[in-house]
């Protein structure tokens, strides 16, 4: 009853100690496709989903490369993933120009988080609406960190975020505890199997993102073919098995059973601005 | 250290101490353009005045896979040319994807000399790589960007001794003997004649060389020793 008075304004708290928009801003995360992470004390390993608005578009970039050590997965709203992206590129760089040195994953962590926190603050802008995996290894070891348009930054050994992240964090609580000392292709596979959890449909290689940096590995993006191998061992089909309808069927469609659970699905298969 | 010159005048006069932000740390680059390859050699030598500062600091610069700035002149100049260069191609690489190719460096060095026109790097460039196609490139730059595309180039403290010699032996501008192509070891033995050449004769010149080699499989290194006098 009292959300519609309280939730105009970031800069208005609800009676409940809450801010609304900013909360709302999180559900745009949620919306977006799955993205997960897995780290283990060398390396670290994220994966996202494609979304694409039909056979005829290209998929949405959702992997960002930040520094040689560093990089990203998002969710949500993908104009303000890049454009964070970008500035995050640009913190790394300057670090770099003044110390000669990569920066440390948390430090740019809490730079961003600090800049989503500001716009919580504002009353003429709105939070950014996106959830980030950051991903690097740096001098003090492999990290993971997610940050939210909350401001708040939490580092993860496994973790998920956007639509059905929660199948994915059910099964990454199962093995998270044997993560540590891994090595770095069964740490592919658990991120993949934790993946394939939070998708609607098959993980082929037209869908899936990799992403790893580590202890002798610069942040690299694998996509398209390269990454058909890591997608074959987890779901023991090649994409030439795939019969044609499910080719044709577009990638991101909620099974029709699934719109019934949740009030809030509207139009929101068609909504492009968050991925 | 400060490069003071201190001016004493006739009694009663006022005295003027000097700062200049400038000094000549010496030494000689040079690069060389093959049809399918570039040569770039630069000594090692780091000097104040008389006095040498060390024996074995590096001219060379490699920016990416294909191309290397060589560049003689102020050490603290070149390292910040070299940072700034750095980063400007880093931010390339993120925009658009691919790596800077070297005649795209070369015009982005030339645009980040001249801006600062009024307050110059105290640097003497030659920026060597592969262009488009697979050739071996030469630019050569003066201190606030002027530049060009040319078969090669040397800078530095020694250019002089060694320029006429590469215009003799590559160009064979002033001989009669007809133009013949150079193979890439008569190129680098060349090179090694030359730097041996401008050190015997300019103070400045010595210690080691650098020599790279840039082809289409990426950079080798190779170093040689030159006299310590």
């Amino acid at each position: 009853m009292f959300r519609n008075i309280y939730d105009t304004d970031v800069t208005t708290f609800s009676p409940a100690g809450r801010l609304h928009q900013v909360e709302y801003a999180m559900e745009a995360v949620k919306q977006g496709s799955a993205a997960v992470g897995v780290a283990s004390k060398e390396y670290v390993v994220i994966a996202s989903l494609k979304r694409s608005s039909g056979d005829l578009a290209s998929y949405q970039q959702k992997v960002f490369q930040l520094d040689k050590h560093v990089g990203m997965a998002s969710s949500g709203l993908i104009s303000d993933a890049r454009l964070l992206g970008q500035w995050m590129r640009n913190e790394c760089m300057n670090h770099r120009f003044v110390y000669n040195s990569g920066i440390i994953t948390q430090r740019l962590v809490t730079k961003v988080a600090d800049k989503c926190q500001a716009l919580t603050i504002k009353d003429t802008w709105r939070p950014y609406g996106v959830g980030l995996l950051v991903a690097g290894y740096d001098e003090t070891g492999a990290h993971l960190f997610q940050t939210e348009p909350s401001g708040i930054y939490l580092e993860f050994k496994a973790h998920a975020i956007g639509a059905r992240a929660q199948s994915a964090k059910t099964y990454l609580e199962k093995h998270f505890a044997t993560f540590d000392d891994l090595s770095f292709d069964d740490l592919i596979r658990h991120a993949l199997e934790a993946l394939k959890a939070a998708s609607p449909n098959k993980l082929t290689s037209r869908n899936v993102t990799l992403g790893f940096v580590g202890k002798d590995k610069e942040f690299t993006i694998i996509e398209g073919d390269d990454v058909r191998p890591y997608v074959f061992q987890v779901t023991q089909a090649d994409d030439e098995d795939e019969n044609e309808e499910d080719k044709k069927k577009d990638i991101f469609k909620r099974p029709e059973e699934q719109k019934t659970e949740t009030e809030q699905t509207g139009s929101n298969e068609d909504n492009m601005s968050t991925d | 250290m400060m490069n003071l010159q201190i001016k004493t005048a006739p009694a009663g006069h006022i005295k003027e101490a000097r700062f200049s932000p400038y000094e000549n740390n010496g030494g000689t680059v040079l690069a060389v353009a093959g049809k399918d390859y570039c040569v770039v050699a630069g000594d090692t030598r780091m000097s104040e005045g008389y006095s040498i500062l060390s024996r074995d600091v590096a001219k060379l610069y490699q920016l990416n896979n294909t191309s290397i700035l060589a560049s003689s002149g102020m050490h603290a100049d070149m390292v910040t040319l070299r940072k700034s260069l750095d980063y400007k191609i880093e931010q390339y690489r993120h925009r658009h994807h691919k790596e800077m190719m070297t005649p795209a460096i070369a015009q982005m060095l030339s645009n980040t000399l001249y801006f600062k026109r009024f307050f110059p790097y105290y640097t003497f460039n030659v920026l060597a790589g592969l262009d488009e196609n697979g050739a071996g490139v030469v630019y050569g730059y003066d201190a606030i960007g002027s530049f060009e595309s040319i078969p090669y180039c040397v800078t530095g403290t020694g250019s002089s001794l060694i320029t006429s010699v590469l215009d003799n032996q590559v160009a064979f501008k002033t001989q009669m003997k007809n133009k013949a192509e150079l193979s890439f070891d008569e190129v680098v033995d060349l090179v090694k004649d030359c730097m041996t050449a401008a050190g015997e004769r300019d103070i400045f010149t010595g210690d080691s060389v650098d020599i790279a080699v840039i082809t289409k499989d990426g950079i080798k290194y190779e170093k040689f020793a030159l006299k310590k006098d």
